[in-house]
């Protein structure tokens, strides 16, 4: 059976593509999980499945669309949607700074 | 001791004006009371309906007080997904669920505990402390469904609200000795369910007794227009199908020759022998190796979960994402490792082929059987502390759930022997194809009531 290592590097990219922060102990300990986790992962690969199509939805339902129209049931007032925000500012979520400033 | 009744005997009793509703709600509170606090069963409790019992006479479920798992949205109330990123969120909206509950005349007495974000088996995983199993305190609930299948087994309630992604109703059912419906995906709505994986999450009630559920199920299932998953299929009285004779009824048997279930083999088999003495024709069944539905669900669950867990970001509710606990950690980084560029063929697109290869496997054993049983569990409950570093700990666990829950289709968990020793049971789960949950009613009523394992029919019931 092919055995997938998986590096410290490894972790530490995909904590920064899930957007987790991570310490260094925490880096070791998910490469050890990822490792054994991927070992029964790749049992899957000893069955054959070079014919078969994948199965992303069970119950065969298609193009199931609603009614162009609002639904004033389903909205939030402005009050609603701000109430679980941990910071607003006159009506608005106020969120993280992700552009550095500029330097002059 | 009110709170012991069964939903059925609470609604007969309540009608009949044999009991009060105000009665009925001392005792639920005094049991709540007395093993709340060592149990660790509810993350919530919605005191004023305890104070208050809300009179809904007219209403099916007549003011009944039931649980709800703490992923459900519920408006105005704490829905925190066991999770201490959600610990202040309070929804603005109502579950389809909970909204179908109520509407129905069920009152939402509090949230019960569960393993974080629904991810384990156990519900030793909530990031607000284990619940402990009513049968036996050294022993878990199971989960991640733990606290609502906890809350029945205590008598903390008349009935209770669960969801499954694979196993999560019917497994912490089985171990705490109760009966958890996993429905058929689509059959009962998502909406305002903290989702997990959505191409299999399903909500289901966990209650004392096959009738209950059935109930439950009449309220809770049906279209709903805010999830586009959920069948037009038409929603049968599910009660029409207790008291239903067996006689003809094929039943499989599936996974009893594995590995690993050695120990409860006998004890399994042996209460077969009552579906025979009804009539039914049973014989052993031979299905794709479960432990292939393992490393299917870790693929599609993991990354499931990485796209649903992407938009807690901390601005609009909840805490920023250094707040996950160790296992939602490991279960979005995997998911997001195995859906990137370069691995996604070979994990999640093999995934889901095999998944196919499980549907037409069972496509296959339902040309010759209309039920297909097996065990719950691989075995009893386990005890306190066994998850600690075991990363695959749950999937083990519900293998043999995975294939069904892979597949979409119903199935029920009921109890089918209690070792006198420890009191802790096991369970039998039976599976149906899709939308036939009143096959599952049928058999599991007929089991129940031809056997002794049922606790509140042994006990409780004068």
């Amino acid at each position: 059976m092919a055995k997938t290592t998986i590096s410290p590097h490894q972790v530490k990219h995909v904590a920064q593509l899930a957007n987790i922060p991570i310490s260094k102990k925490e880096e070791q300990e998910l490469t050890q999980a990822f490792t054994e986790t991927l070992a029964v992962v790749n049992q899957l690969k000893s069955l054959k499945t070079k014919n078969v199509q994948p199965t992303h939805q069970v119950t065969g339902l298609e193009n199931i669309l609603r009614a162009d129209k609002v639904d004033q049931e389903k909205m939030f007032t402005q009050e609603q949607a701000l109430a679980n925000a941990s910071q607003t500012h006159q009506g608005y979520f106020v969120v993280p700074r992700i552009i550095e400033k500029q330097h002059a | 001791m009110l709170n012991q009744l069964t939903l059925k005997q609470t609604l007969d009793q309540l009608d009949q004006k044999t009991v009060s509703l105000t009665d009925l709600y001392v005792d639920i509170k005094q049991a709540i009371l007395n093993q709340d606090k060592k149990l660790n069963l509810y993350l919530s409790l919605n005191e004023t309906v305890l104070k208050n019992p809300q009179k809904k006479k007219q209403k099916p479920l007549a003011g009944a007080p039931i649980a709800v798992k703490d992923n459900f949205c519920t408006q105005d109330m704490r829905t925190s997904a066991a999770s201490k990123v959600l610990n202040n969120f309070v929804p603005s909206y109502e579950s389809t669920v909970t909204k179908k509950l109520q509407q129905a005349g069920g009152v939402i007495i509090g949230k019960t505990n569960m393993d974080a974000w629904a991810h384990g088996s156990s519900t030793e995983t909530s990031d607000f402390g284990r619940t402990l199993n009513p049968r036996n305190s050294d022993y878990l609930p199971g989960g991640s469904s733990g606290g609502s299948a906890a809350v029945v087994a205590a008598d903390a309630c008349i009935a209770a609200i669960g969801s499954e992604t694979a196993g999560s109703i019917r497994q912490p059912a089985s171990w705490c000795g109760c009966v958890g419906l996993k429905p058929t995906y689509g059959r009962v709505s998502r909406f305002g369910v903290i989702a997990m994986a959505s191409s299999t999450d399903s909500p289901g009630p966990i209650t004392k007794t096959v009738e209950d559920a059935a109930i439950l199920l009449n309220h809770l299932a049906g279209k709903d227009p805010y999830d586009a998953t959920t069948s037009a299929q038409p929603v049968p009285d599910y009660t029409q199908a207790l008291n239903q004779p067996l006689k003809d009824l094929k039943i499989g048997v599936l996974y009893l020759d594995i590995e690993g279930l050695e120990k409860i083999k006998t004890q399994f088999k042996d209460q077969l022998q009552v579906f025979s003495d009804l009539g039914a024709k049973v014989e052993p069944a031979q299905a794709l190796d479960p432990h292939y539905a393992i490393g299917v669900y870790t693929v599609i669950q993991r990354g499931e979960v990485s796209s649903n867990l992407a938009r807690f970001d901390g601005i609009r509710y909840g805490h920023d994402r250094s707040h996950f606990g160790d296992e939602a950690k490991r279960r979005i980084m995997l998911g997001t490792f195995t859906l990137s560029k370069g691995y996604a063929d070979q994990y999640y697109n093999l995934a889901q082929k095999v998944r196919t290869l499980f549907l037409q496997n069972f496509a296959k054993l339902f040309t010759k059987y209309d039920v297909l049983v097996s065990p719950t569990s691989p075995g009893f409950a386990k005890k306190v502390g066994v998850t600690q570093g075991a990363v695959m700990f749950g999937e083990l666990e519900d293998m043999l759930l995975e294939p069904s829950s892979i597949a979409g289709l119903p199935g029920l968990s009921l109890p089918c022997y209690r070792n006198p020793k420890t009191n802790l049971y096991l369970g039998m789960n039976i599976v149906a194809p899709m939308w036939q949950e009143e096959l599952i009613i049928k058999v599991a009523d007929a089991f129940e009531k031809n056997t002794p394992w049922n606790s509140w029919r042994n006990h409780h019931e004068k």
